[in-house]
């Protein structure tokens, strides 16, 4: 094996192996540090009031019901919103105009939504809705994580119709099918593990968003549920109470910042289940 | 179509012609089920068929053979309009079946593909269970009791072959399936429709020798039934099945007859040059 050429082979092999070992492992490093530090000071503040009472004035006892409230309502809303709109979106571009202008350039614009700062998504609501109407509201910020849910579900529905083979297009048609009947029995029904998975990811990512809501929703130490009024929301009230000078108050930012955290982490794991192929499905 | 109502009353009336068979192919008089004139079809600016004219017989199997790109393929897929799908890809010329041309543009596309059936060369079952694979298109038709179509779908599994393999799992998803039972399922849920003409592109490509004899047996089969045109790159299928050959060579039509008389007496040279294997 004294093959000049193998041994330089190798020797780089394990150099390359080395580093990316190292990559890898001080990339989990990190997260397990952020886990666990967010763990340990985030379950000291779980307690049952937590989720009966809302937060709590300064040097007053609360919880964060309002905002788990505020955040449930307007995340179902905004995905309500934006999943059918990403749908059609993405339906029309693999199915019906799968060459054309239009699709290029909804493409192109979809993709630069998809990476757009999510606070301009937040100023833009707030120009168009919010100095309109005159005050915040759980509309605005739902229409403002609507916009985020968009872009996340054109991409996905999008990709993953283009994976289902044209031949089981082409076999439905051939049986008689209208095209309508092709794209929601047949194209859907293959791809539908995909496009739901970037349904949960899409939700995943509005959960954890702040700037869209700080404009829109506003936040509200009480609890509401008026569609019409500032609404509360977890990372809203994580912004406000994670350096203010109240120990009680941070310590809430923390607990937030938990229950955000498993509830992403639970959507995430939930969609790579989904998106795992199965062998037997019905 | 000149049908005085395309509803589905229409299509259930076109039974398989059961009853009817012939003691073996032959003796009686031909009818010609689809008449090809002067056909030509275009991938955009190149033309790829060049007037092709060729009768396909009531309940025979007609065998499109010849080498690649000849256009054989291409050919099969204008029978049921299979090209419409795809702009930039356009046929002229005339094709008639039951009184009216199928390359009509005012022809009911969903109507016609019911009446002339496809499979294809690779199997493509939907994703969903065997049971749904098979009803999935008679539930475009018709609208059976529950009973009725359970009945329809072991018909249809039955005359494929595959119920006795899949009679205990009619639930399971038809991708479980292996290539050679997919291949039957698709087989089944095609002439589960009844339709009048099946076409089968290259049906036995992407199968292994067994699975291959298999579907051989069951176009041998279903020939008493529905006319066949088969596309084939295997000279040795086309001779076990077919009982007519067109021999097709860039994008012409060289010879068409019976098929005992193209491989034993071909009339063209380039006939013979193919099936004695010095091209292709």
């Amino acid at each position: 094996m004294a093959n000049p050429i193998y041994t330089r082979r190798r020797v780089t092999n394990q150099v390359i192996m080395a580093l990316a070992w190292a990559a890898a492992i001080s990339g989990i490093i990190i997260l397990a540090l952020i886990l666990s530090t967010l763990f340990v000071k985030g379950f000291a503040g779980l307690s049952l009031t937590l989720f009966t009472q809302s937060t709590p004035a300064a040097g007053e006892n609360g919880g964060l019901l309002n905002a788990i409230v505020g955040s449930v309502i307007m995340t179902v809303l905004g995905t309500l919103i934006g999943t059918p709109i990403g749908i059609l979106a993405g339906t029309y571009m693999a199915e019906f105009g799968r060459a054309t202008k239009l699709t290029f350039a909804v493409r192109f614009i979809n993709d630069i939504l998809l990476s757009a700062p999510s606070i301009l998504i937040g100023l833009f609501v707030y120009d168009v809705m919010v100095t309109r109407m005159h005050h915040a509201s759980a509309w605005a910020g739902s229409v403002a994580l609507a916009m985020l849910v968009v872009p996340v579900v054109v991409r996905t529905t999008e990709n993953m119709l283009l994976l289902v083979p044209d031949s089981l297009r082409e076999a439905s048609s051939a049986l008689g099918s209208p095209r309508w009947i092709v794209i929601m029995k047949v194209a859907y029904r293959a791809a539908r593990a995909g496009m739901l998975t970037g349904v949960l990811l899409a939700v995943a990512r509005i959960t954890g968003e702040t700037a869209p809501l700080l404009f829109t929703a506003s936040g509200n130490q009480f609890m509401s549920t008026d569609m019409n009024a500032p609404m509360a929301s977890l990372p809203v009230v994580i912004f406000n109470f994670a350096n203010s000078a109240y120990a009680d108050w941070r310590q809430l930012a923390w607990t937030a910042a938990l229950l955000i955290t498993l509830t992403v982490l639970t959507l995430n794991i939930g969609a790579r289940t989904l998106s795992t192929p199965r062998s037997k499905e019905s | 179509m000149n049908e005085p109502s395309p509803s589905s009353a229409g299509i259930s009336m076109q039974k398989p012609h059961l009853g009817q068979r012939e003691p073996d192919g032959g003796k009686q008089a031909l009818t010609e089920k689809v008449s090809v004139r002067d056909v030509s079809f275009y991938y955009g600016e190149h033309k790829a068929l060049k007037n092709i004219s060729l009768p396909i017989y009531e309940r025979k199997v007609t065998a499109l053979i010849g080498p690649s790109g000849c256009g054989k393929s291409t050919l099969l897929r204008i029978f049921n309009r299979m090209y419409d799908l795809y702009p930039k890809q356009r046929a002229e010329g005339d094709i008639q079946f039951d009184g009216s041309n199928v390359l009509d543009p005012k022809q009911d596309l969903n109507l016609l593909r019911a009446r002339i059936g496809m499979v294809f060369q690779k199997p493509t079952p939907f994703p969903m269970s065997i049971y749904d694979n098979i009803a999935f298109g008679i539930r475009l038709y018709e609208r059976l009791p529950k009973s009725e179509m359970d009945d329809r779908v072991e018909s249809a599994l039955k005359r494929a072959a595959l119920w006795d393999e899949v009679k205990a799992k009619l639930g399971q998803s038809g991708l479980g399936l292996s290539g050679g039972q997919q291949q039957r399922l698709c087989i089944a849920r095609t002439i589960a429709v009844r339709p009048e003409v099946v076409l089968l592109d290259e049906p036995t490509s992407a199968l292994d020798p067994i699975a291959t004899a298999k579907v051989e047996e069951l176009i041998y089969q279903l020939k008493n039934d529905y006319t066949i045109v088969i596309v084939t790159h295997n000279m040795q299928q086309a001779a076990r099945v077919a009982d007519y050959t067109a021999f097709m060579y860039l994008g012409e039509l060289v010879e068409f007859g019976e098929t005992r008389q193209v491989f034993t007496k071909p009339t063209k040279s380039k006939t013979e040059d193919y099936i004695t294997g010095r091209f292709g």
